[in-house]
C-alpha cells in the first residue's frame, strides 16, 4: 500500500514577485497543505504571484478549488495570479470545470505569455 | 474479451487515493486505451472516491470502499470500461447529487460536474442494507482538443 506522495512547495519572493511551485499530486489529501501555504503567502502584498504548475502530475477538483479560492482573495486584496506550466493532464481539468477562461494561464513555467 | 476485471478494497482515507489512481490506470492502460482517456476515467474516480469520504462517510476514515473494475462489450471505439463504487456511508439523498452552476465561479461542488462530463453513465443508487453504490461506464472517445468533456453519445444499454 502506497500512501499519498507529498506534495512539494517551493516559494520565492523577490519584493514583490512571488512564484510558488509545486511538485506532486493536488487531491484531497494535499489541498489542505496546499490551502494552507498559500493563504501565507498572499498574506504579505505582492504585484504578481506565479503558481508554478509544472511540477504537478495529477490534480483533481479539491485541487483546483483551492486555486479558486485563491483566486477569490487575490482578487479582493489585489496582486495578479497567474498559473503557469500546466501540464496537458492538468490543464484538461481546468478546461472541463469550465475555469480554464477564469484564470490567467501562460504556456510554461516561466511565466511566459501563450501565442 | 479476455480482460479479467479489477477489485480494489480501500478505506476512506485521503492516502488511499493515490493507491485507487495508481490501481485503476494501470488496469485500463492494459485494455489499450489511449492517455486522454485513461485520465478522464482516472479523475472521475477519485471524484468519486473523495465525495464517498467526504459525504458518505463524513470524514470518518477506516471505513470500507470497494472499486470494482470491468471490461464491457467491444465497440468499433474500443473496450468500454465499467466502474462500480460502494460504500456503507451516509446515504445522500440521491436528488442532492447533481452538479453545479459552473457559472457560480467558487470552490466545492465540481466532482459530480466532473463525473458526469467525463463518462457515458454514471447513476447513484441507495443500497437497502446500508450505503451506496456509484456505476459508472465509458468508452474511448476521439481527443478533441479543448473539448474532452463533451459527452460521446448515450449509454451503451
Amino acid at each position: 500500500m502506497s500512501d499519498a506522495s507529498p506534495l512539494k512547495i517551493k516559494i520565492d519572493r523577490n519584493d514583490r514577485q512571488c512564484r510558488v511551485t509545486l511538485a506532486g499530486d493536488v487531491d484531497m489529501g494535499s489541498a489542505p497543505v496546499l490551502r494552507k501555504a498559500l493563504l501565507e503567502v498572499i498574506e504579505t502584498p505582492f504585484d504578481r504571484l506565479v503558481l508554478d504548475l509544472a511540477g504537478v502530475n495529477y490534480i483533481d477538483s479539491s485541487g483546483v478549488g483551492t486555486i479558486v479560492e485563491l483566486r477569490r482573495r487575490t482578487d479582493r486584496s489585489g496582486g495578479d495570479l497567474v498559473l503557469a506550466g500546466l501540464q496537458e493532464r492538468v490543464r484538461s481539468v481546468f478546461e472541463i470545470t469550465k475555469l480554464d477562461k477564469f484564470f490567467t494561464i501562460l504556456d510554461d513555467a516561466e511565466g511566459n505569455a501563450a501565442t | 474479451m479476455g480482460h479479467a476485471g479489477l477489485k480494489l478494497e480501500l478505506t476512506s482515507d485521503p492516502g488511499q487515493l493515490q493507491k485507487a489512481r495508481e490501481g485503476i490506470e494501470a488496469w485500463i492502460r492494459g485494455i489499450g486505451w489511449a492517455p486522454h482517456d485513461i485520465a478522464d476515467m482516472v479523475l472521475a474516480v477519485d471524484e468519486a472516491l473523495t465525495n464517498v469520504i467526504r459525504h458518505g462517510y463524513q470524514g470518518a476514515t477506516g471505513q470500507p470502499i470497494y472499486v470494482t473494475v470491468d471490461a464491457l462489450a467491444d465497440r468499433p471505439t474500443g473496450v468500454g470500461v465499467q466502474i462500480r463504487i460502494r460504500d456503507f456511508g451516509r446515504q445522500v439523498p440521491l436528488d442532492k447529487i447533481c452538479g453545479r452552476d459552473l457559472e457560480d465561479i467558487r470552490p466545492g461542488g465540481l466532482g459530480v460536474h466532473i463525473i458526469k462530463s467525463v463518462m457515458d453513465f454514471s447513476e447513484y443508487r441507495h443500497i437497502s442494507d446500508g450505503g451506496t453504490e456509484l456505476v459508472m461506464r465509458r468508452y474511448p472517445r476521439p481527443k478533441q482538443e479543448g473539448d474532452q468533456a463533451k459527452p460521446a453519445g448515450p449509454d451503451p444499454e
